[in-house]
């Protein structure tokens, strides 16, 4: 039997897939989206002790984790929307918020600090006008801080993308950039 | 002949796999690609002269190589036998060229047991990692042993667990080797969170097999047929890594069913962390892999007697189990000959910071902090003076010039007022402020703390406050005083490691360097400059030709001056924006502790 609804998911039923059943949500997702979503619990056999590695899945997919998803991945699941929202906001890797095109970390681990990655936090601040968490207008650059890629010899390190910085100074900043621009 | 180019991390952020492939470029032009092999291995440790390459038999070390220098490499080197001088490591004290890695301060005083085969085998080949011996205890234990001797050897060894807590490990395995139950589980804890250590995730990416190996060894120790390896979703390649590993070796028989024809079952699966500090405490990390929270629980019980899934589970640290195969191979006795009287073996510290030589180091228990700065190290940077080693990650605290000639163990840290943690050594120079690097932790804490009980959660949002009051210059003498207090209440009352070391960077730094608290709260002084409210901005008058810039650009009109002449800036007014040394093209402006200009450039 299939939770027609948020309340009757929260109950506990549990979901159970076949072609002709439907996800019946208030929701803004498209059926391919919700069918992806599916798609990516189904892999992991519907198992609520997988949803960590769910919730990667789902995050790479869509790049981020608005509520929409957290309710659908909560039906198919048989969890309440609430334990799938605490775990989201629990774990700092994953977002609610869509990322610009190139996200942009910057390390603040113990080696990065000292090494002066305030300084390049604050002049990426200072060149793309966003705090920490923000994304620009243009939805191509995000900031955000992250504790140690493990590069510390390296430090101070900055990300972008995948792609691995090392040795910023706040000159440097702008030349990053740049790259993308 | 064998050309070996790391590919951990760092390297790899440094363009190392065009370096592997150019190389094998111009071997191919050269038709030599079938007697000359290139390898990428794991990290080599030298993470501060990366990216490096390594060519064998002769063992010349080339550092901070760059992907232009293949063909030189391969002309000079691999065809005329020539050493490629100019990548050659310069001793900095003799200001010599060095040819290998043995004669190298980086590498001299080092012993190399958890990172025995980093940066020697290709992690992505089990083959080569057979040929290092790697599965060969394994298979001792399986063929020679009971559950019951394997453990005894291992608490022979004297081995204590690396991940911070120190805890033997023979005698975790014997508990939960008693405890009774249908199923059991071992896990291995990769959850590296301390900023400033790397040491898990280069023995995850240059000798994968190793822990493999051990937690098998563990499984049939403690009678586990599953592994579990908890590690960071921020280290995608130690994953991609354990991947190939984990199906590389049960497509060898030497994990999965019926291991090596002798009936033991053992398969290891890879769960995920999510970025969250405290899942390095293993019951948070437990209730992180059954998809919960990764919230702690008060012990006992221990997860010796009820862990993973209310079944007794086994968490060691990936270095506590890369040590396993050694200890077995090689025998208790050894093992236990090497270090102090309480902590046997070798540590392997992330060096990092202030200091020449960034990179990953193994030394045996009992070395000094001097001898790991000084000789090791190769001395802090920029010739500036040593001010302090911070250990243990932010549950560690900072040591000072008087402990320099500490023997490093699990005890004499504790006495110091530090820990060992995983092993994350920062390095701190004159030019560090103790109160703002306290409260840099401190930031850290309250960020990660998961926030379950009121001391860690309330307490240490406080402690933050009153730091960043501190270095606003508005502290009071009083507040060292709050601060102590705090700190002891939130290290008696609450419910985790971490929140019961979190004030630890705030005690630490209060000991050591009180003074530097006292000139903040008293003197409105930060002698480092760093916390901009308790500096000076100032103008070098031999250096300003008064082009004006400055003044133009200042937004409260802080600086007077006349045209040609020296300017000069009003503190009182001063908002310590750096708007004017952004504009000033004479390097004039200068940020210090006192407000006259001590000494001329």
């Amino acid at each position: 039997m299939i939770p027609k609804t948020l309340t009757e998911a929260k109950e506990g039923v549990k979901y159970t897939p076949s072609e002709k059943d439907k996800v019946e949500v208030k929701h803004k997702l498209s059926d391919d989206k919700i069918q992806k979503i599916r798609e990516i619990c189904e892999s992991y056999n519907n198992d609520q002790g997988e949803i960590i590695n769910i919730l990667h899945e789902t995050q790479s997919t869509f790049g981020y984790l608005p509520a929409e998803v957290q309710e659908v991945i909560a039906c198919v699941l048989g969890v309440s929307a609430a334990h799938v929202y605490g775990i989201v906001t629990f774990y700092s890797f994953f977002t609610m918020k869509p990322k610009g095109e190139h996200p942009i970390s910057v390390c603040m681990g113990t080696a990065c600090y000292v090494r002066g990655a305030e300084k390049v936090l604050d002049e990426l601040k200072k060149e793309l006008k966003i705090g920490v968490g923000e994304t620009t207008p243009d939805k191509k650059f995000s900031i955000s801080c992250l504790r140690c890629v493990g590069a510390c010899g390296l430090a101070p390190v900055v990300m972008v993308g995948e792609k691995v910085y090392g040795r910023v100074s706040p000159d440097g900043v702008k030349k990053i950039l740049d790259e993308y621009k | 002949m064998h050309i070996l180019v790391c590919g951990g991390t760092g390297c790899q952020s440094s363009d190392s796999a065009k370096i592997q492939s150019n190389l094998e470029k111009e071997l191919a032009l050269k038709r030599l690609q079938d007697d000359v092999q290139v390898i990428r291995t794991g990290c080599f440790g030298f993470c501060e002269k990366g990216p490096i390459v390594n060519v064998l038999p002769d063992n010349t070390f080339y550092v901070e190589v760059k992907p232009e220098d293949a063909k030189e490499i391969i002309d000079e080197h691999v065809i005329k036998g020539r050493r490629v001088e100019r990548l050659l490591y310069v001793d900095p004290e003799k200001e010599k060229h060095v040819e290998d890695s043995k004669h190298m301060g980086f590498y001299k005083k080092q012993l190399r047991i958890a990172l025995r085969n980093c940066g020697f085998i290709d992690p992505e080949n089990i083959e080569e990692a057979i040929a290092h011996d790697a599965y060969q205890a394994l298979g001792k234990v399986l063929a020679e042993y009971t559950p019951e001797e394997t453990i005894e050897v291992v608490k022979k060894s004297q081995l204590r667990g690396r991940g911070g807590g120190g805890f033997p490990a023979g005698l975790k395995w014997e508990i939960t080797r008693k405890s009774v139950s249908d199923k059991k589980y071992v896990v291995c804890n990769a959850d590296e969170g301390d900023p400033g250590a790397f040491m898990d995730r280069s023995i995850l990416e240059g000798d994968p097999h190793s822990v493999l190996e051990a937690m098998a060894i563990c499984g049939y120790c403690i009678g586990s047929d599953e592994g579990l390896i908890y590690i960071r979703a921020e280290y995608p390649l130690a994953i991609k890594r354990l991947k190939i590993a984990i199906e590389q070796a049960e497509s060898f028989g030497l994990l999965g069913e019926n291991i090596m024809g002798t009936g033991f079952n053992f398969k290891i699966r890879l769960r995920y962390g999510a970025g969250a500090f405290v899942c390095g405490e293993e019951t948070s990390l437990i209730h992180s892999m059954e998809g919960k929270r990764g919230e702690p629980t008060n012990k006992p019980p221990f997860p010796s007697v009820r862990g993973y899934l209310g079944k007794p589970t086994n968490v060691n640290n990936v270095e506590t189990f890369a040590n396993i195969p050694a200890i077995i191979l090689k025998g208790a006795e050894w093992f236990a000959s090497i270090g102090t009287e309480n902590s046997k073996g070798t540590k392997v510290f992330a060096l990092a910071g202030k200091i020449n030589n960034v990179g990953l180091i193994e030394v045996p228990m009992g070395i000094t902090l001097r001898e790991i700065i000084y000789e090791i190290g190769g001395g802090i940077k920029g010739g500036k003076k040593f001010k302090a080693i911070q250990t243990g990650g932010p549950s560690g605290g900072c040591l000072t010039e008087k402990h320099l000639d500490t023997p490093i163990d699990y005890d004499n840290l504790l006495k110091a007022g530090s820990m060992m943690g995983s092993g994350g050594m920062i390095v701190m120079d004159e030019d560090d402020c103790m109160v703002s690097v306290a409260k840099f932790y401190m930031d850290f804490i309250v960020e990660e703390s998961c926030g379950k009980c009121a001391p860690c959660r309330i307490g240490n949002k406080r402690l933050y406050e009153i730091l960043d009051r501190i270095t606003q210059g508005k502290g009071t003498i009083e507040d060292l005083a709050k601060l102590r207090n705090l700190s002891s209440v939130i290290k008696d009352t609450s419910l985790c490691g971490l929140g019961q070391t979190s004030p630890n960077p705030v005690l630490s730094t209060l000991t050591n360097f009180e003074e530097e608290y006292i000139e903040h709260v008293v003197d409105k002084k930060c002698r480092s400059g760093q916390c901009k409210n308790l500096s000076y901005y100032v103008i070098d008058e031999e250096l300003c030709v008064g082009c004006g810039a400055c003044l133009r650009n200042c937004p409260v009109h802080a600086i007077t001056g006349e045209k040609r002449q020296a300017h000069h800036i009003n503190t009182d007014l001063c908002i310590r924006c750096d708007a004017c040394i952004a504009k000033c093209s004479f390097d004039a402006i200068r940020i210090q502790s006192e407000p006259k200009i001590l000494a001329h450039k």
